[in-house]
Formats: structure tokens, sequence, C-alpha cells
């Protein structure tokens, strides 16, 4: 089952790639040197890469109830 | 479960090194160019950020101490040192201060000026640094550009250690000169369009759902 929560990336990200490397799941890439990309699946919004990330570009968000 | 280390996980050293070298023999300043030159060429090759990611010692060290040995107050980094306008204004601010130091060397090279043994910390103050030069074994500009460039890592150093005291460990990381600059290279290798349909996702914020959804980048 999916977690309730997951990370989203804002345009603050500078892809230092901090969160890569606290990932527990490795979730998180950097999208060709421009952005980290998180793969929403794997996610289960542990909120390490929040707490890591020193731009402030990660943010936890609530999942959507399918209808 | 713990991730495997790897060789470059130990890359932090090269900068206690580094500056430490600096302070015996200014021209050891020289290698300071691999950190400069590197990053650039790997994101102009296709290697993206690889080198910030994976390579860069200065943001492992600032992990190091800010994370491992907790000497961060790890408290989010300011919206004013995180935007658009101060991570550009940085940049063009440390460029411009790397073109006066080349002017300058290529002023001592011509013979206009005298070298100067000092090292400038925050491209204000100078600290006599002559001790850490051995004579003339080299031209005059190739100690000048030592000195320069010595005077530059030190500086954005101890900027790092500030913003990594006050901010985040890696606080630093967000307006460094090089990473901006990377990042400017990597978006121009990747394309307006290429972003902006990498930015357009499958929707998996919900189980079972196929609708594409504007990622927030866009």
């Amino acid at each position: 089952m999916a977690s309730k929560r997951y990370a989203q990336v804002n345009e603050y990200c500078v892809a230092c790639g901090s969160c890569t490397k606290v990932c527990p799941l490795s979730a998180i890439a950097i999208w060709k040197g421009v952005f980290a990309q998180i793969d929403e699946k794997l996610c289960v919004g542990c909120g390490k890469c929040t707490q890591e990330c020193p731009a402030g570009a990660i943010q936890l968000k609530n999942r959507e109830v399918p209808k | 479960m713990k991730k495997q280390k790897h060789w470059y996980d130990y890359l932090w050293i090269v900068t206690p090194i580094y500056l430490g070298l600096g302070f015996f023999n200014i021209l050891f300043a020289w290698l300071g160019m691999i950190f400069f030159c590197l990053p650039l060429f790997i994101a102009i090759f296709g290697g993206g950020k690889l080198y910030c990611n994976r390579y860069c010692d200065r943001g492992q060290f600032l992990h190091l101490l800010g994370g491992r040995l907790g000497l961060s107050r790890n408290k989010p980094t300011p919206n004013w040192m995180r935007s658009k306008a101060f991570r550009y204004g940085f940049l063009i601010f440390f460029f411009a201060m790397f073109f006066q130091m080349l002017y300058t060397t290529w002023l001592v090279g011509s013979g206009a000026e005298n070298l100067r043994q000092v090292v400038k910390l925050f491209w204000t103050f100078k600290l006599p640094w002559h001790w850490a030069y051995h004579g003339t074994a080299v031209a005059s500009w190739v100690a000048q550009f030592a000195f320069g460039f010595y005077s530059m890592m030190l500086t954005s150093t101890l900027i790092g250690l500030i913003v990594m005291a006050l901010y985040k460990p890696r606080s630093w990381c967000v307006f460094c000169p090089m990473g901006t600059t990377t990042q400017l290279i990597c978006s121009a290798r990747a394309g307006k369009n290429a972003i902006k349909s990498s930015k357009a996702t499958t929707c998996s914020a919900c189980t079972g759902c196929s609708q594409t959804k504007e990622n927030p980048h866009a």
C-alpha cells in the first residue's frame, strides 16, 4: 500500500544532490543536472530529503485518494 | 540500510589539505584550478552536475561539519538567499572579482605593479601571507595568481562555513557560483522543451491513476 505522503520538488532546487544521498529508497535522481526528480511511487514520505535540502526545495504532500 | 561507501565519499579531506598547503606554499593554490575547471568540463560534456552530486570536496566537508559533527543550527536557508536574484547576483559578483584578480595578475606580469604577498579575505581585508612565498623560482605573475586564487578559495570556504553554521550544512551549495554555472550549462544543454516535458509527469501521487499532471516545477 502506498504511503499517505510523498515528497515533491519545487523551483528552488539547485540540483546539489544532497537529497539523493539521504533517501533510504533511492527514489531521487538528478535529472540532467537541472533539478531533482522524485519517483513518487517509490517515495514513502519519510521526510529525510526535506530536512537535508539546503534550498528548502522539497515539500511533503498528501496523496490524493482516487475517486 | 547503510549505503556502501565509495572512494569519492572521502573527498572532503581535499578541502583542509588544500587550505593547509596554501599556508606553507602559496603556489599550491594553482591546484584549485581543478575545482574550477572540472565541474565546467563535466557539465559541458554531458555529465550534468556529477561534480556537485558526487565529487565536490567542499560540499562533503560542509556536510561533515554541519551534519555529522552537528556544527550547524540546521535552520532553513532564508528566502532571499535561495532566490534567483541573489544566486545570479552572487555569480556575477564572484566572476567580476575573478576577472579583477586576473587583471591584477596581468598587471604584475607586465611589470606595471609589484607582487603583493597578501591574501585578501572577503575581497577587503588584506592578511600578510609572505611566509608562504619562497622566492623567485617562478614568474611573479604565477605567484600573484596563486595569492589571488587562494584568497578566493579561502573566502568562499569561510562564507560556506558561516552559512553552514547559521543555516543548513550545505547552504553554500544554494548560491555556489560553480553550482549555479553548471546548472545553467545543464539547463542550456537539456533545452527548454525537454525540461518542460520532463516536468509534465505521469501522475503517481495517487495509486492507480494514469492522468498526467503538471509537476510543480512548471
